[in-house]
């Protein structure tokens, strides 16, 4: 079963960290995902760019609107995310835990849908 | 007794296990209810006919099993993928090796009671499918309507179906995250049976005696201070149960009991667990109250019970658990030690805590002790804001007695 953990956590912590502290932080993110793949419930991951890059995207009435800046305004942003193979809900949990953001901010767990076109 | 009297005193004592047994056998709560009710009928049908088996647990089990892989391949017709759950169902079935020692329904109350589930669903869930309450009597006890009970227990399931929440008991290193939530749920359920909060009846014993079970296995599994105190809790309060009523079925307050029908082999149990706990010095919000009822049970009288003791009790309580209920009780006991003037000014501030306002057993110990005082005027407006909040018959009948008294005073 597919579960994606959703990483979220303020920008503005991670721009005043100290290199050091930095380095470090990365270098957890670089060893669980290692071991992700190592135990093969790797299915993707990707970190994002800041939120002040982000744009949304609507169409209202055939027409496209965009904006600038996050879906909402609030303290902690979507910063990336894993995809992952658990086998269920509290191992999912078990992993999101050793996202070193859930110890500064929130890691959101979703279980993903499994949407087959039906043949 | 004819085989319809037995299948339903099977339904009685052994629904639940069988239920419990289904969902880990299936996977799906739904579907496991499905079979449980199909397993129930085709009972009701053969037994009559064939006798009731040695072993009724593992017919229904078997005739469940094997209804729900039925059920699944006839819809598989119209959804494929249904197909190969029921496959791998009947293989397994095949193979019988479900061969489990821990309880199924040990199982189930963790699943319910899982972290991921929001807390009134946890409650409502287990009430639900551990403990067999219907959605009204769920509605009854916590007070929301029979359709938002059944919105929550839906969409518990559908999470637990959808998000794959596991049906087991934790890994030992996760139980100590886990057991809070369990131990509350328990908890509840007792009280639920202990005074239920609505109905006629004071209590459902049933219930209590579901929770004590439940808090039994929890022991087995985990005996750490707060499973163990937990369990003291429920025994010492249900030590008392026959003396909570008099012979009409109203309610007796603990310190006009009589304490001889207080049950010795509970309270044994209780004290000697409670005495486990005191060695080892670790304590909780659960240890501590059974620590308090433990005072209680080995005093003869209320009288003779050690206030000073219980308020240092409370103390800490008040320090590992602080709530306005644990003031409140403090204060109760500070007003058995010290006198009624002393509780009454140390209750009249906390009954302004928006917690307590609706709480009818503050209003209730205000009114007694202003009672004690000779306010009479106070005592009745008191009692009377007590009987607004109360919806059960024999605290209804209690408060309207004592509301009786203080009109044509009758002195004790």
């Amino acid at each position: 079963m597919k579960y994606v953990c959703l990483i979220y956590d303020e920008e503005k912590l991670f721009d005043d960290m100290p290199k050091d502290q930095f380095d470090a932080v990365m270098g957890e993110y670089f060893a669980l995902s290692d071991a992700l793949v190592e135990s093969g419930q790797m299915v993707a991951a990707e970190a994002l760019q800041p939120v002040n890059t982000a744009t949304v995207v609507r169409v209202r009435n055939g027409r496209l609107s965009t904006t600038d800046g996050p879906y909402a305004e609030t303290k902690e942003q979507l910063g990336g995310f894993y995809l992952i193979e658990a086998k269920d809900l509290d191992e999912a949990i078990r992993i999101a835990g050793r996202i070193p953001s859930a110890r500064f901010g929130s890691v959101e767990v979703r279980p993903v849908m499994d949407c087959q076109r039906p043949d | 007794m004819d085989a319809q009297a037995q299948v339903e005193a099977v339904y009685r004592h052994e629904s639940r296990r069988v239920l419990a047994t289904l969902i880990r056998l299936l996977g799906d709560i739904d579907l496991a209810e499905e079979a449980m009710h199909d397993a129930f009928r085709a009972a009701m049908e053969q037994w009559p006919q064939t006798g009731v088996p040695d072993q009724p647990r593992a017919w229904l089990v078997s005739a469940g099993r094997f209804k729900a892989i039925d059920g699944l391949r006839r819809r598989a017709r119209f959804d494929a993928s249904l197909a190969q759950i029921a496959d791998t169902l009947y293989q397994q079935a095949e193979e019988g090796a479900d061969e489990e020692l821990e309880d199924d329904r040990l199982r189930l109350v963790f699943t319910c009671c899982h972290p991921a589930l929001p807390a009134d669903a946890q409650v409502a869930l287990t009430l639900r499918e551990v403990c067999d309450l219907t959605t009204e009597e769920i509605a009854g006890a916590f007070l929301a309507t029979p359709s938002a009970i059944a919105q929550r227990i839906v969409r518990a399931k559908a999470k637990i179906r959808q998000a794959r929440i596991p049906y087991r008991v934790p890994p030992r290193e996760e139980l100590p995250g886990r057991l809070d939530a369990v131990l509350h749920v328990v908890y509840l359920v007792f009280n639920e049976g202990y005074s239920a909060s609505s109905g006629d009846s004071l209590t459902r014993k049933d219930l209590s005696g579901e929770a004590i079970r439940l808090g039994r296995l929890l022991v087995e599994l985990l005996p750490d201070p707060e499973t163990l105190g937990l369990l003291a809790l429920m025994l010492l309060h249900e030590s008392r149960r026959t003396a909570r009523t008099d012979a009409e079925g109203n309610l007796v307050l603990l310190e006009k009991q009589d304490r001889s029908r207080w049950d010795r082999a509970l309270i044994d149990e209780g004290t000697s667990l409670v005495q486990h706990i005191w060695n080892a010095r670790r304590f909780g919000p659960y240890s501590l109250q059974a620590s308090i009822a433990a005072v209680h049970a080995g005093a003869s009288s209320a009288r003779e019970t050690d206030w000073q003791q219980i308020v240092a009790i409370y103390d800490v309580l008040l320090r590992a658990d602080p709530s306005p209920v644990v003031e409140l009780n403090r204060a109760a006991a500070i007003a058995m030690r010290d006198g009624p003037a002393e509780g009454v000014a140390l209750i009249e501030p906390l009954l302004q805590h928006d917690a307590l306002q609706r709480y009818a057993p503050a209003h209730s110990a205000h009114a007694d002790l202003c009672r004690r005082l000779a306010r009479y005027e106070q005592a009745r407006r008191s009692y009377r804001r007590a009987l607004e909040l109360t919806s059960q018959a024999a605290q209804r009948r209690f408060l309207e007695q004592r509301l009786r008294e203080l009109d044509s005073p009758v002195r004790e």
